[in-house]
């Protein structure tokens, strides 16, 4: 019972980098695609927090600074990049974000190298024993930190005017631009905000799981499974999917010997498959009727 | 009358023509040489298969790396364990990964554009673990080694130009054949499908059945290029079908002009041959290259080689460059198209 309830807390905390990831997988398909160079972005980002740590620049300053780069770059991305894409067919600009996963990746090597690096942690070492589980302090504030993060996006989203036409926009472009939202703009921000988040995801999860230019690839596939199991209309329903997801990979990974460790991408991959085929909308997504 | 236009002698004769320089090469370029061209020829055989899916038929697959590694574990595994022949495993590669097509074409028909997309990136993911993973078939990460053909018949040539001969004469069988059904009943049913659904059922024809079969048609391509593969690079192992492959695909095809036969033979010889040249400036730059490539091509000229160096082309011809502006960006690429189809 002790080990499922320590597997189960150790699955939250990579779970929360998922949600993370699949929160801004969700910001961003508003504009009608999904980015599979999300976690190139966050890995971009968590490389910029190291060099600036590596420079002497403190932490938390760092954190801040990283996150307001990468909520202006997630911008700009979109203002040049994929805005001229607006209305292209899905092929265009699914491998579009391809294009752009190649070059932030190689970029990343070309620029620090393929050596896998530390990434320090700001929390001190060490456990709480509650019960008989072991929570361990670093992942427990990574994970709070995460969690307050995306109750901030949260509480834009929901609570400020801004956020509000975030959401029209997505549910209906045209009538938000009839009513005065620049709606381009609103597309923007819905990538800075996905970049701001991914960020932040990233480098919380970056003393775990060691920095090099592939680091995300793991994670994206799992946030774009927490994403279709939480639905990819609902940005609540994606953190939760992240969660979920990171539960789940842990429990089958220690339970089910033949999956182990080893087969934890087709561990993902049942998960999409199973999730679109049998409840498309996900589990908090409106389910979409198409009129004929 | 176009029918009678392309089996005129002046293409029978340009035909000829080809081959015989293609034969010719054997003899003129060093070994190595030979291999990257034959290289050239797997891609392209690939990429027309997932050009008959993706751009002829509409749906998205990232996942065509999968059945090019199930085709080229296939020949591998077959000439390994029952010595069979080289070339006969090549129609058991295709058969196996068409198969496999076909299976995964039933679900996908439930999955709109973006979420195959999903779906299938998840398959190129996985694979490569799957393969690891089946070790008492597949050999685990050390994969399996293929020994050396022989050159057959004592056609006194050596080894690497027998590989290449027999490269060109299996992608000149899948090319023609590709070409033929894309011109014919089959193709315009996928490109019915492709400009709508619901016109294309309106129409007498069975989506259903016509998009599962283009899954299957286009793993078998994918499979005979996996199978050419095995047996030119004399060797196989799960780190060779990275996701990376099943992009590459998609790229090659979007960069030499999405649903056109000679598109994948241009983004083949892209794929292929930008990693070498970029090499020489960086390790690590040839994926930043292709990467602002493929953007380049998406924003700038989204039909492709092909598609832009057509237009250009009708421009000239007809002059009627506000027709060609009318028809939009997007549409340009199914407008060409069926210059290209219709008998």
């Amino acid at each position: 019972m002790e080990a499922l309830l320590q597997q189960i807390v150790s699955g939250l905390a990579t779970g929360g980098a998922y949600a993370g990831v699949a929160l801004a997988l969700v910001l961003v398909t508003e504009t009608g695609i999904i980015n599979f160079a999300q976690g190139e972005f966050a890995m971009i980002s968590v490389f910029v927090a190291w060099t600036l740590i590596q420079c002497g620049v403190n932490y938390w300053l760092a954190f801040a600074i990283t996150l307001a780069v990468s909520l202006a770059v997630g911008i700009l991305i979109e203002r040049t990049l994929m805005r001229p894409l607006e209305g292209a067919p899905h092929l265009n600009s699914v491998m579009a974000t391809m294009g752009l996963m190649a070059i932030l990746n190689s970029g990343a090597g070309f620029t620090w190298g393929y050596t896998i690096k530390s990434f320090p942690s700001p929390f001190p070492e060490g456990a709480l024993w509650l019960g008989g589980v072991a929570l361990s302090i670093q992942h427990l504030c990574a994970f709070g930190v995460t969690m307050i993060l995306l109750l901030l996006v949260f509480g834009f989203l929901r609570f400020t005017k801004l956020g509000l036409a975030l959401r029209a926009a997505h549910q209906d472009p045209q009538a938000c631009r009839l009513m005065g939202v620049r709606v381009g703009w609103i597309f923007a921000l819905g990538w800075g905000l996905a970049a701001f988040v991914g960020a932040s995801a990233g480098i919380m999860i970056a003393p775990i799981v060691f920095l090099d230019p592939s680091m995300m690839l793991g994670p994206l596939l799992y946030a774009l499974a927490g994403a279709t199991l939480g639905g990819w209309d609902s940005p609540g329903g994606a953190v939760l999917g992240g969660l979920l997801v990171g539960v789940i990979q842990n429990l089958v990974g220690t339970y089910i010997p033949f999956i182990g460790p080893d087969l934890s991408f087709g561990v993902a991959l049942v998960l999409i498959v199973g999730v679109l085929l049998f409840k498309p909308a996900g589990l908090f997504g409106r389910v979409r009727v198409r009129r004929v | 009358m176009d029918d009678q236009r392309s089996f005129s002698r002046l293409k029978l004769a340009g035909f000829a023509a080809l081959l015989a320089v293609l034969a010719a090469a054997a003899w003129a370029f060093s070994g190595y040489q030979l291999f990257r061209f034959s290289l050239i020829a797997v891609y392209a055989i690939a990429m027309l298969g997932l050009d008959i899916l993706t751009g002829r038929t509409g749906p998205l697959s990232l996942g065509h790396g999968a059945f090019y590694a199930i085709g080229a574990y296939t020949s591998a595994i077959l000439i390994y364990r029952t010595g069979c022949p080289y070339a006969l495993t090549l129609p058991a590669a295709g058969l196996v990964a068409g198969a496999f097509g076909f299976l995964i074409g039933i679900p996908s028909l439930r999955l709109a554009g973006i979420y195959l997309a999903l779906a299938t990136f998840a398959l190129a993911a996985a694979i490569g673990q799957l393969l690891k993973k089946l070790s008492w078939l597949t050999g685990g990460v050390q994969g399996i080694k293929v020994k050396r053909p022989t050159v057959p018949f004592d056609l006194g040539i050596s080894v690497d130009q027998w590989l290449y001969l027999l490269t060109v004469l299996v992608t000149i069988i899948m090319f023609v054949l590709g070409w033929n059904m894309m011109r014919g009943r089959l193709g315009r049913a996928f490109l019915a499908i492709k400009q709508s659904d619901l016109a294309a059922a309106a129409s007498g024809i069975n989506v259903a059945a016509y998009k599962t079969l283009s899954f299957g048609i286009s793993a078998f391509y994918a499979g005979v290029a996996g199978g050419l593969l095995a047996i030119l690079v004399g060797f196989v192992a799960p780190d060779m079908f990275d996701f990376f492959l099943s992009v590459s695909f998609l790229a090659g095809i979007m960069i030499g002009g999405l649903g056109t036969v000679s598109g994948s033979l241009i983004g083949a010889g892209f794929v292929v041959l930008l990693p070498d040249y970029a090499q020489k400036v960086s390790q690590s730059l040839p994926w930043a290259v292709y990467g602002a490539v493929l953007m380049f091509v998406i924003i700038v000229m989204p039909s492709g080689v092909v598609g832009t160096l057509r237009r250009v082309f009708h421009r000239m011809k007809s002059g009627r460059s506000l027709e060609m502006k009318k028809q939009g960006i997007y549409a340009s690429g199914k407008r060409e198209e069926q210059d290209d189809v219709s008998p």
